[in-house]
């Protein structure tokens, strides 16, 4: 066993503990795990379906169904690009289309030295501000392909900076 | 301690605020705010006041629906009206404040409007959009702290539940069956009969789910009203509960609205400190708890018994109906499942009584709507119109018109199950029943605009792309046939289609509507139908030209820049093309776009400067002439060029 999953065995316990063990939990449940780990590896789900007693194939089903669930872990940052109505007719498919060029990943999938994820949402209602693009919960508004380099860009300073302060 | 006297407290503190002779600044931080970023303009107002040494409040608001002009402040100070100002930076707003508090100076330039009428500035009340506005649900959405209750009771809230109370279960019941109030979720089915049938059904506990599952893209009046006034729908919740006879109450509020989520919860526990939740509400003989249950992204979840299901940790998929669920819903037990709006009309109603509630509206449909305007319209934001309001007024008087001097194509209305109107339908009153006619719903409220630069193709393609996702499986016709609709419609947008195709979709679409369980299902094909009914000629186009007319479907468009009007010095495509595109003729001087390279992102378009205005978009690419001859098309004219 890895360390970093004996560490998110440990956290998923953490967290069963603070709860009831009755099946309408288990979305609330799984959403505390997630936001914990980033993701929801195959241990934990295992983990949860003891804890509820129910079939693991049960746990498996609910988070397939919802989009917010992810089996993969996250980058380091998350990318969110809206793809709601307004933000589709304001170009929100060329906005992800210049995100998927930058980063060399497609939706739902994150980026192999881990920095980034991306993926798409239904609709984040900053339907005046289209489009947007949700970079680590902060909604950058009218996320053109430009803004979309230049958002990559500061990233890339910042982490140039931090790197300088480190050695 | 007594309703009587917490309402007296909040009143006077209230009063405290605005009638002290130190300066108030209110700040939008609602989450449309924050993407404009409010956040930035409150820190900045926070320190301005910090160096400055100023003695005023500052507190956050939530939105005042003029989400095109955020963020928003509003300053007020004694001797001068409440102003607000749009479109204010961080050095902006040290700027305002400084001005106004220290030199009494109040930087008209910078004016949207005053909050009050006044002889110095124009107030909100003299624009032309607030002759046609109503604001009811929005009322206290910017003018008060979504995170302090006191606010909420001093604008006369949770007054409703202390009348409430003191009226018997069935008295609520009818008063709202009397004002005719009907879902403001989009299906509009009265609101004071479903609670009658819960009443009488047996089962115990009985529960009342307020539906936050806002999932239609392009809509977010729920989630404004969530972030800005979240007691107002708490109130009419307690109510509800009482109405009803139930014991416990959800709030279900979508995972992608974290603001939302966050000003619930706090909303939460400060009813229940003052006792308007929980145990002997108010000394009442009534208890009643709210817990807040956060959705995970899936649209078909805003369905009452995917809702339902998702809450009992199941997957969100609907079932069979009958038994409805206000007689057999969540656990088994009888379930009121209402839209936030109808929730937060219902404290209104017990104020004002039905007979105020009746007198605006038509004839079947009471009220007023609250609506997400989006899109290419000049005034993006809330507004709340009257029912019967024209589709014209609301977009042309209050939303302002299209934006840069387009012209209108169609609007859509209802997400993705409603329909695109187009502009013969703009006089159509808005209301449940003449919308359902035109083909579109009036849905939750999410209306979205489209100019000439949309496709209705792509439009129709995008919402089959949106359900045939979201569709939950259970079905084989929602399944499979939304499937092969999208198939069609990408294979059309891509100039691959058939005239046949055409009969295809109209069957298909049919079929689904029959074989579907769900409102999901039933309403999928609503887009492909207005679109192929109101805008047939566009799909032929396509068809038979491989030519897209809005310049939109990318397959069928190419960039080209036109080299009488290209500035020779100029490089702006040059520098900002994402994929290096673009270079200069080495002859000529000229900008000539490599179309093997191109990604068509539309980012030339937008950089090339308007005086030039020399880029452009073709359709069908082939349009485009081969290097080394001069066009002899006959090319569209955007207007303001100067060669």
């Amino acid at each position: 066993m890895s360390n970093e999953e004996a560490e998110n065995k440990e956290k998923t316990r953490a967290i069963l503990e603070g709860v009831g063990s009755k099946r309408e939990n288990l979305i609330p449940i799984l959403q505390k795990i997630q936001e914990e780990l980033g993701y929801l590896p195959p241990y934990a789900m295992i983990e949860v379906a003891r804890f509820l007693n129910i079939p693991e194939i049960d746990v498996y089903s609910v988070v397939t169904f919802y989009n917010q669930f992810r089996l993969t872990p996250p980058g380091k940052h998350s990318i969110r690009v809206c793809l709601g109505t307004a933000c589709h007719v304001k170009g929100g498919h060329i906005t992800l289309a210049a995100w998927q060029r930058r980063l060399k990943i497609g939706p739902g999938e994150t980026s192999p030295d881990r920095e980034f994820d991306l993926d798409t949402v239904a609709c984040v209602g900053c339907c005046a501000m289209a489009p947007v693009t949700v970079v680590d919960k902060k909604v950058e508004a009218h996320a053109n392909p430009t803004r979309v380099d230049g958002i990559l860009l500061s990233y890339q300073l910042r982490k140039e900076q931090e790197e300088k302060e480190n050695n | 301690m007594k309703f009587e006297e917490i309402r007296k407290q909040a009143q006077s503190r209230w009063q405290a605020i605005w009638n002290d002779q130190a300066p108030v600044i209110l700040v939008g931080t609602a989450t449309c705010g924050r993407a404009a970023g409010a956040l930035e303009v409150l820190q900045a107002i926070k320190e301005t006041v910090k160096k400055q040494n100023l003695n005023c409040l500052i507190y956050e608001v939530g939105c005042m629906g003029h989400c095109y002009a955020e963020p928003l402040i509003i300053l007020r100070k004694p001797g001068f009206p409440s102003i607000c100002y749009g479109h204010v930076s961080p050095v902006l707003a040290e700027n305002l404040v400084t001005n106004l508090i220290l030199n009494d100076d109040p930087s008209l330039e910078f004016v949207l409007g005053a909050l009050e009428e006044n002889d110095l500035v124009p107030s909100f009340s003299d624009f032309p959009r607030s002759k046609y506005e109503k604001r009811i649900l929005l009322k206290n959405c910017g003018h008060i702290n979504p995170e302090e209750i006191e606010h909420y009771i001093a604008n006369g809230g949770y007054e409703s539940l202390s009348k409430a109370l003191r009226m018997k279960p069935v008295e609520i019941v009818s008063e709202v069956k009397r004002s005719k109030l009907r879902g403001l979720g989009g299906a509009g089915f009265p609101t004071g009969e479903k609670w009658d049938v819960c009443r009488h059904s047996e089962g115990e506990p009985k529960y009342l789910i307020c539906n936050g599952d806002e999932g239609d893209p392009g809509a977010f009046m729920d989630r404004a009203i969530l972030e800005s006034d979240p007691h107002s729908v708490i109130e009419g919740m307690v109510i509800a509960g009482y109405a009803i006879g139930a014991r416990h109450g959800y709030i279900y509020v979508r995972a992608e609205y974290p603001l939302a989520v966050q000003r619930v919860q706090n909303g939460l526990l400060q009813a229940k400190k003052y006792k308007f939740l929980g145990e002997n509400v108010l000394g009442s003989d009534f208890s009643f708890d709210i817990k807040l249950f956060q959705g995970s992204g899936a649209f078909v979840c805003g369905e009452a018994t995917a809702l339902i299901a998702s809450i009992e940790g199941k997957p969100g998929m609907p079932r069979h109906r009958p038994p409805r669920v206000a007689v057999q819903g969540l656990f088994g037990k009888p379930t009121i499942l209402n839209n936030v709006k109808t929730l937060a009309y219902v404290p209104h109603i017990i104020k004002n009584g039905a007979d105020w509630f009746l007198q605006t509206g038509t004839e079947r449909s009471k009220g007023t709507a609250v609506f997400a305007l989006a899109g290419k319209v000049v005034n993006t934001g809330l507004v709340e119109v009257p029912m019967g309001t024209t589709l014209r007024q609301l977009i042309f008087q209050v939303g302002g018109g299209i934006t840069k001097g387009k012209r209108f194509k169609a609007v859509q209305i209802g997400g993705p199950s409603g329909g695109c109107l187009p502009e013969s339908a703009l006089d159509l009153p808005i209301d449940f029943d003449s919308l359902q006619e035109s083909g579109a719903m009036m849905g939750s409220g999410g209306m979205v605009v489209l100019d000439e630069d949309d496709c209705m193709v792509e439009v129709a393609r995008y919402f089959l792309d949106f359900t045939q996702k979201e569709s939950c499986g259970k079905c084989t016709l929602c399944r499979l046939g939304t499937k092969q609709m999208l198939d069609i419609l990408e294979d059309i947008t891509k100039g691959h289609g058939k005239m046949e195709d055409l009969e295809t979709l109209e069957e298909l679409a049919e079929d689904i509507k029959q074989g579907s369980l769900c409102g999901l299902g039933r309403t999928a094909p609503n887009p492909v139908l207005t679109t192929l009914r109101y805008f047939r000629e566009e799909y032929e186009a396509h068809i038979k030209e491989g030519r897209c007319p809005a310049l939109m479907c990318q397959t069928l468009i190419a960039y080209y820049i036109l080299p009488e009007k290209c500035a020779r010095g100029c490089d702006a495509c040059v520098g900002t093309c994402t994929v290096e595109a673009i270079s200069t003729d080495k002859k000529r001087r000229i900008k000539v776009i490599d179309q093997e390279k191109c990604v068509k992102c539309n980012t030339c378009l937008a950089a090339c400067p308007p005086q030039y205005d020399a880029v452009i978009k073709l359709s069908p690419p082939d349009k485009v002439p081969k290097a080394g001859f001069a066009p002899t098309l006959t090319l569209p004219h955007r207007g303001g060029g100067n060669p």
